[in-house]
């Protein structure tokens, strides 16, 4: 007992320093490349941790995430451009209405896609990006079409001007995670869990499996649509192509697998070794198209290798270990913490 | 009136091409339960491969199909086995992955070897064309068509008349209890991902003769094809065919009534309906397990 | 009064007529018993109560409202739980976990907010207690023996407090001395005032526990009464022997 007592205070004071060396990064590296890499680095921690509330939870794999961030994207943009909002902090402001549209879109495309099960979500959620990306490209009079929609520009010069951006997708991730772990503590994440384990069990014992996909969904959903927002307004100029993106979409969800499916910090964990590796390899062989066989490589040996993720597997290890070596009284795999309402919150 | 008419030949023609690569992909889901987002980039390697030995070596490209096919099948098969096989748990999820990663690879492959200039095959006849009352019929679209009844014909037969045909309808019925019979699932399932594969050879061609692609051509195409499949019920061939049929009529008479622009839409927007109504898609068997 | 009422409920699928005109009905307090051959209608007329699949006629009454075409989380919350023929648990929950899920009719307020956690957490623990089964709280559901997976999941079923349970073969696969422990719980929660149904083979099970026995062959009832009568009744026999 006193031993996971320890377990958790080490993790909790892991997180807090995580977070302090979060904040302080742009002191530590102020140079506008390394900025640029963490501006990137932690809007993808943000958008795993997102995606994971809704794949990682229920079990529902959405593929059709990208559509959520290009909306995002689109939605702020065509706000700030309604109301001739200039560029500097208050277009974060905005932000949240972002997030509140995508919210709407993504009630009524999940009312639709949560009808099906399993395989056929995928293809309804896929199918759903690329309509998105269909009428942002059509819909010329409102999205500019394929010349694209134009942002407001920030007023901030030289290596400063990634800060401000990073800070907000700093705050979006961390608002991510709080996010997913409360939900992880509730009754409500408890019920998600068991609807990814049975969900006819789970309907068999009163969770309302309709109402909670749903919301797990709009709550993943609106996430990525500020996280799309703040990107729109960070690269100024969006086009339907790169921003309804099935590589952003499809790297969101290799994180979390790679960190560990449905954990807290699998997503963080997937996030933070993956993107600053992708932007590596962009920035080296992105001009030949190596690199998406170098990528697409990347991504086979993840999931071959560790196809658990990271996170469980390495909990297995310890708990192999800890009973190989006479530790806690566990049954090989079976044991987790004494019984907490916070199942597994540790990351 | 003509046009539509026109059109709606056109998109039985064209159907056809669809319907034998959705085939392909609704044979692979129905066996091992796996959707493979890499069948369009699968169907533009075909195409490539067709490309390549028509381009240097002049061959007609249906005949190509002589080389491609088997070849195409054999890459099934061992794609199967090193890739799709190996995942024990969470299969169906990592699967997506996986195959997308197939394609993202061969995607990058395929643009590495011939760049994102849009190419497209070309045969001495395919600007020949016949008339049928008002308008004309291209023959090219005409061989694409006999070509996959030909090939649907072939699996047909093979589904229904052969030992192994049976074995890969019980796999796809119930896998466990296929495997109580003594059948090897792992083998159907690498020749069904073979199989799969050489549909995607045929359609390759007949694709590439008929639009111009490059390597990200796959994107559009894959969604297509799992529109198509879901739309017929995910694992029936006949939903796949009969889906593909009708999608591609409705889009070419869209395109010509409305608007090109629409007509891709025109697709998505049928899906919605359909599953508005019958969440299985039109053929498929509602999956609700229960005790 | 009868707590549940069946009226002729019938259900077919293609052409196989799995219930037939049926109807029944479960008086509150006893432990009702469901027998019949193989084929007779009783896991469907479960289904069909809890609301896993929809009737094609007839109407489900339950404490006199009709719960027909409500979905089964609803019809849990109106108070009828239902165990599975081949016990479901969440495998990759704990067995404390397990018994957490159950949503109580409390309304939504509740499912999110957690000042009711350590409450429930003690309700759970309780339970656990009460099923012998607390050694395994912090096992995961996968890794449970079948019986302990039996016991935990009629206790998951318990903790919304059901007026009404369906057990589907509670003593399938259990060896004798686990099938007499599930047999004292079942007499004391019914005691407590929980209404049973239960469909059983096993016979001597259904005999020593059931007050009140109803026969369906081929999807229709065709007797009821108490153990003994059943057990003598010339048609029951010639359900089971001929067909």
């Amino acid at each position: 007992m006193k031993r996971l007592r320890d377990v958790r205070v080490l993790m909790g004071s892991g997180l807090v320093l995580l977070l302090g060396f979060a904040l302080a990064f742009p002191a530590i590296a102020p140079d506008s490349a390394s900025t640029n890499m963490a501006v990137f680095t932690m809007m993808f921690v943000g958008l795993a941790t997102a995606w994971n509330i809704m794949g990682g939870y229920t079990g529902y794999i959405s593929l059709g995430h990208a559509g959520f961030f290009g909306f995002g994207s689109y939605a702020l943009g065509l706000v700030l451009a309604k109301l001739g909002v200039a560029g500097g902090y208050t277009p974060f402001l905005f932000v949240p209405v972002a997030g509140l549209l995508t919210a709407l879109l993504a009630a009524a495309v999940g009312w639709f896609a949560l009808r099906t099960r399993a395989a056929t979500f995928v293809i309804v959620t896929i199918a759903f990006m690329f309509m998105l990306q269909l009428l942002a490209e059509n819909l010329t009079s409102l999205t500019g079409g394929g010349a694209g929609l134009g942002f407001p520009v920030a007023p901030w010069r030289g290596d400063f001007y990634n800060i401000p951006f990073y800070y907000a997708m700093l705050a979006l991730a961390v608002l991510g995670l709080a996010v997913s772990w409360a939900i992880r503590r509730s009754k409500f994440g408890l019920g998600l869990l068991a609807i990814r384990d049975d969900e006819d069990k789970a309907l068999a014992v009163g969770v309302p499996a309709g109402a909670f996909k749903l919301t797990a969904f709009v709550v993943s959903a609106a996430l990525v649509g500020m996280i799309g927002s703040v990107y729109g307004y960070y690269v100024i100029f969006i086009y339907p192509q790169f921003v309804v993106d099935p590589l952003i979409g499809i790297s969101m969800v290799l994180m979390v697998f790679l960190g560990g499916l449905g954990t807290l910090g699998g997503p963080v964990l997937g996030a933070l070794i993956l993107e600053p590796a992708q932007l590596w390899l962009a920035y080296n062989y992105g001009a030949s198209r190596l690199y998406l066989v170098l990528y697409s490589a990347v991504f086979l040996l993840v999931i071959l290798l560790m196809p658990r993720g990271i996170i469980p597997s390495v909990r297995d290890l310890i708990t192999r270990w800890r009973s190989g070596t006479g530790g806690s009284a566990a049954a090989p795999g079976a044991a987790r913490k004494p019984p907490a309402p916070a199942a597994g919150t540790a990351p | 009136m003509t046009l539509v008419l026109e059109a709606a030949v056109l998109g039985i023609l064209t159907g056809g091409v669809y319907a034998l690569m959705a085939s392909g992909l609704t044979l692979i889901f129905g066996v091992m339960r796996i959707i493979n987002v890499g069948h369009g980039a699968l169907v533009i390697l075909g195409a490539y491969l067709s490309f390549v030995l028509w381009r240097n070596l002049n061959i007609d490209p249906f005949l190509s199909l002589v080389v491609t096919m088997p070849v195409m099948f054999m890459l099934g098969v061992i794609l199967q086995v090193v890739f799709v096989r190996p995942l024990k748990t969470d299969r169906e999820a990592l699967s997506v992955l996986v195959t997308y990663a197939l394609a993202l690879g061969i995607e990058g492959l395929l643009g590495y070897v011939f760049s994102s200039n849009y190419v497209q095959i070309t045969a001495w006849y395919d600007t020949a064309s016949f008339p049928i009352g008002n308008f004309r019929i291209t023959y090219v679209y005409v061989y694409g068509f006999l070509l996959c009844l030909a090939i649907l014909g072939a699996i047909f037969l093979m589904l229904y008349r052969t030992t192994f045909g049976g074995a890969i309808r019980a796999t796809m019925l119930n896998r466990t209890a296929a495997q109580l019979v003594g059948i090897d699932v792992d083998r159907v399932s690498a020749i069904a991902f073979g199989i799969g594969m050489a549909t995607a050879a045929a359609g390759g061609v007949v694709f590439g003769i008929t639009n111009t692609f490059n390597p990200g051509s796959h994107y559009d195409l894959i969604s297509r094809l799992l529109t198509i499949i879901v739309l017929g019920g995910l694992g029936s061939l006949r939903g796949a065919i009969i889906a593909a049929l009708v999608m591609l009529v409705i889009e070419d008479v869209t395109s010509v009534v409305i608007s090109p622009v629409w007509a891709s839409f025109v697709f998505f927007v049928i899906l919605v309906a359909v599953l508005l109504l019958r969440p299985q898609g039109l053929f498929g068997v509602t999956v609700r397990d229960r005790v | 009064m009868s707590l549940l009422q069946v009226d002729h409920l019938s259900k077919r699928f293609g052409g196989v007529v799995a219930v037939d005109d049926c109807s029944l009905s479960v008086a509150e307090g006893g432990i009702t018993g469901l027998i019949g051959p193989n084929g007779s209608g009783k896991t469907t007329i479960f289904n069909l109560i809890t609301g896993f699949i929809a009737k094609d006629q007839g109407r489900i009454t339950f404490k006199s409202q009709l719960i027909d075409g409500l979905g089964p989380d609803r019809v849990y919350a109106r108070g009828i739980g239902r165990t599975f023929q081949l016990a479901r648990i969440f495998p990759r929950l704990t067995a404390l976990e397990n018994l957490l899920v159950p949503v109580r009719r409390s309304g939504l307020r509740a499912l999110f907010s957690r000042s009711d956690w350590g409450h429930e957490k003690s309700r759970a623990m309780e339970m656990l207690g009460f099923l012998e089964i607390s050694h395994v709280a912090g096992q995961l559901g996968g890794s449970l023996s079948y019986g302990q997976r039996k016991l935990l999941e009629l206790g998951a079923v318990m903790m919304a407090d059901p007026e009404l349970v369906l057990l589907d073969e509670p003593a399938g696969g259990v060896n004798p001395a686990l099938l007499e422990r599930i047999a004292d719980r079942i007499r004391t929660l019914n005691a407590r005032g929980t209404t049973f149904l239960i469909v059983e083979h096993n016979m001597s099970f259904v005999m020593n526990l059931c007050s009140e026995v109803i026969v369906l062959h081929r999807g229709r009832q065709i007797a009821s009464g108490n153990p003994e009568a059943v057990r003598n009744d010339p048609a029951v026999l010639d359900a089971y022997l001929g067909a």
